[in-house]
């Protein structure tokens, strides 16, 4: 089996400290991954080397084939990874589907004539993307698909994450890196959420998940396999379960007796 | 109840009746010479203004704005015709109003570089004076057709403002904005030890010529006399009208929604496929057109440039014009065009206190309403479109 993802020995440093140190991990095609570890443990480091925004010291990343450890980030996106953030980025005077549509950027035209003197094109676009961001908003929250042009400012946490995610999945990609969605969120709307996931996971089986959680309820739930991380290195991987028992990994977490 | 839904479009009405008194309160305006009459009715103005907005009734305005914008747009040209009809024989005054007009266009781009960009320009005038240069010289040492001389002020403009900013678009934060500030100092000088430009005396400009049409001589109809001024007046009413509708549709386009994106934040755009620096460049560049473009029409109109004319303190006008009006809106920059530039005009006592004036309107403005007068909407891609 080929891995869609694939991090061989990515070490990121900052100054002094490091990080990712010699990370390495495979993600399978159509896999739901939890990614846990104390906090500092290097997950939302991987996410930012896995997307570009941060280049790694050493070792490489893979996606689909192709090597994309020193690409940008946007090339990453166009290659299909998409991702929400730890602290939710929506562009918060921006509408509903403003924030979705920036999502989109690589199936939406972007010539400057056709912009602005191909109006009618652009309306047929338009049209069409209002359509599809309304379809995908529907499945979280149907309220809100009557809301697509107000200000995401005005929404309460638990619909900019909706949107957040919204904003991921728009332009179906192929691999989905979820980064603590249910931070700040109560206990009952972080499942409602997970469903919502789930659902669309359902519509599209390739799509893959790699998720940060430190609920550990949602891991349990949703992965089929767990990598847990401290001070940079994996030091246990498998279903929840096994790794939950894990002496080292109940270290990790709970330190030692 | 017909149709719930798609009854939801706001009347037109409030628009043009808003646009009614806006026009006659100006041409009483620029009409009135007394000094007295002149500050009764600027108070006169600011309480009909605070008022309407107190009962609510500006809401309904910004409504049919934002519903009814093509139609509405052209009952703002209209107004601004008359405006130009009631004052066809006044030289001072269709100046005045095409100066008026010549600055929105200018300060249309940007906001196109701030406004959408987030790039701030602090060298608006300069890139202005560029523009005025450009068809002091190509008017006195050839013979290409005037139009065209406005398309290379734009050009020029662009082109200078690219010269000096690629290198340093490139980096986050406002870099650009200080490189702009040292070429807005130094261009004056640079204009003013350049003998081939005049030095500090500055240039004559020949007059526009269109086709044979000289621009420079009144018009006799019948026994009705117009200025010439009204042939500058028109012509920049349709350089406004087009910088309008570029910027927007600009703002309406996917173009425009990019912008916002990497104004807000530059790293989840750039998560999301966005090629920050070429969308920076590009706002930079159509600002810079627009602002060489009014600026080399400015010239032909004036008929006469000098360094004195495009310093630092005009550039802190522009911006101050952008936070007046509103960051992203192309009406209210209008409206803080004129009110920048027509209020000092007629109010002769201030005049010598004009920056005083407007660093206290701009104080004013940010502390009380730090999205300008007219604030910007959110995105509708169409007006008045209907899912």
């Amino acid at each position: 089996m080929t891995a869609l993802l694939e991090a061989r020995g990515v070490v990121k440093r900052f100054g002094g400290v490091v990080a990712l140190d010699g990370l390495d991990l495979a993600v399978t095609a159509g896999e739901i991954i939890g990614l846990i570890g104390p906090n500092g443990s290097g997950k939302t480091t991987f996410f930012n080397v896995a997307t570009g925004i941060y280049a790694a010291n050493a070792g490489c990343v893979m996606f689909d084939g192709a090597d994309i450890t020193r690409v940008p980030a946007r090339a990453i996106y166009r290659a299909g990874v998409s991702r929400t953030f730890q602290r939710s980025r929506l562009s918060l005077p921006l509408s509903i589907f403003d924030n979705i549509m920036i999502g989109n950027h690589k199936r939406l035209n972007q010539g400057l004539w056709f912009n602005l003197v191909k109006r009618g094109d652009f309306k047929h676009e338009f049209e069409a993307s209002y359509r599809a961001a309304r379809a995908l908003v529907e499945v979280f929250e149907p309220a809100l698909a009557n809301r697509m042009f107000e200000p995401v400012a005005g929404l309460p946490m638990i619909d900019r994450r909706r949107i957040e995610i919204c904003r991921a999945l728009i332009s179906e990609p192929k691999l989905l890196l979820l980064d603590e969605p249910s931070a700040g969120m109560t206990h009952d709307e972080t499942a409602e959420l997970m469903n919502d996931i789930l659902i669309v996971r359902e519509r599209n089986k390739d799509l893959t998940i790699i998720i940060v959680e430190h609920e550990m309820g949602v891991i349990e739930r949703i992965t089929n396999r767990c990598v847990v991380l401290n001070f940079g290195r994996k030091i246990a991987e498998g279903p929840y379960r096994d790794v939950a028992a894990d002496a080292q990994v109940q270290e990790a977490y709970l330190g030692v007796a | 109840m017909a149709g719930n839904a798609k009854t939801s479009q706001a009347a037109v009405l409030p628009g043009i009746i808003a646009l009614a008194i806006a026009a006659v309160y100006l041409i009483a305006l620029l009409a009135v010479e007394k000094q007295s009459l002149i500050i009764s009715l600027l108070a006169v103005g600011i309480i009909v203004v605070i008022a309407a907005a107190g009962f609510g009734l500006l809401d309904g305005v910004s409504r049919a704005f934002s519903d009814h914008e093509d139609a509405l747009g052209g009952f703002a040209i209209l107004a601004l015709l008359a405006v130009g009809v009631f004052f066809h024989e006044d030289h001072f005054v269709l100046l005045l109003v095409t100066t008026v007009l010549l600055y929105s266009v200018a300060t249309l781009g940007l906001n196109i570089q701030f406004g959408y960009a987030g790039v701030l320009n602090f060298a608006g005038a300069s890139f202005f004076g560029i523009g005025a240069y450009t068809s002091a010289v190509l008017n006195a040492h050839t013979a290409l057709p005037h139009l065209i001389v406005l398309l290379i002020g734009g050009l020029l403009a662009a082109l200078i403002g690219s010269l000096l900013l690629l290198p340093v678009l490139r980096t986050r934060g406002h870099y650009a904005a200080v490189v702009t500030i040292a070429f807005a100092l130094l261009f004056k000088t640079f204009l003013e030890v350049n003998d081939v430009l005049g030095g500090p005396q500055g240039m004559q400009v020949k007059g526009m010529t269109i086709m044979g049409w000289s621009f420079n001589d009144n018009i006799e109809i019948g026994k009705v006399s117009l200025s010439f001024y009204i042939n500058y007046f028109a012509i920049s009413v349709l350089l406004l009208i087009g910088a309008f509708i570029v910027v927007r549709r600009l703002e309406r386009s996917w173009i425009g929604l990019n912008l916002d994106a990497l104004r807000l934040d530059e790293t989840a755009a750039s998560c999301f496929g966005l090629d920050v620096v070429r969308w920076k460049i590009t706002a930079f560049l159509i600002g810079n057109f627009l602002i060489g473009v009014a600026g080399a029409m400015f010239g032909m109109v004036g008929s006469f440039v000098a360094p004195n004319n495009y310093t630092f303190a005009d550039s802190l006008i522009l911006v101050s014009i952008l936070l007046l009006g509103g960051i992203g809106n192309p009406w209210g920059l209008i409206v803080a065009t004129f009110i920048v530039v027509v209020v000092p005009e007629k109010l002769q006592t201030i005049q010598e206190y004009r920056f005083l004036l407007y660093a206290l309107l701009v104080i004013g403005v940010l502390l009380f309403r730090p999205e300008g007068l007219l604030p910007r909407p959110v995105r509708r891609y169409f007006p008045g479109w209907q899912p």
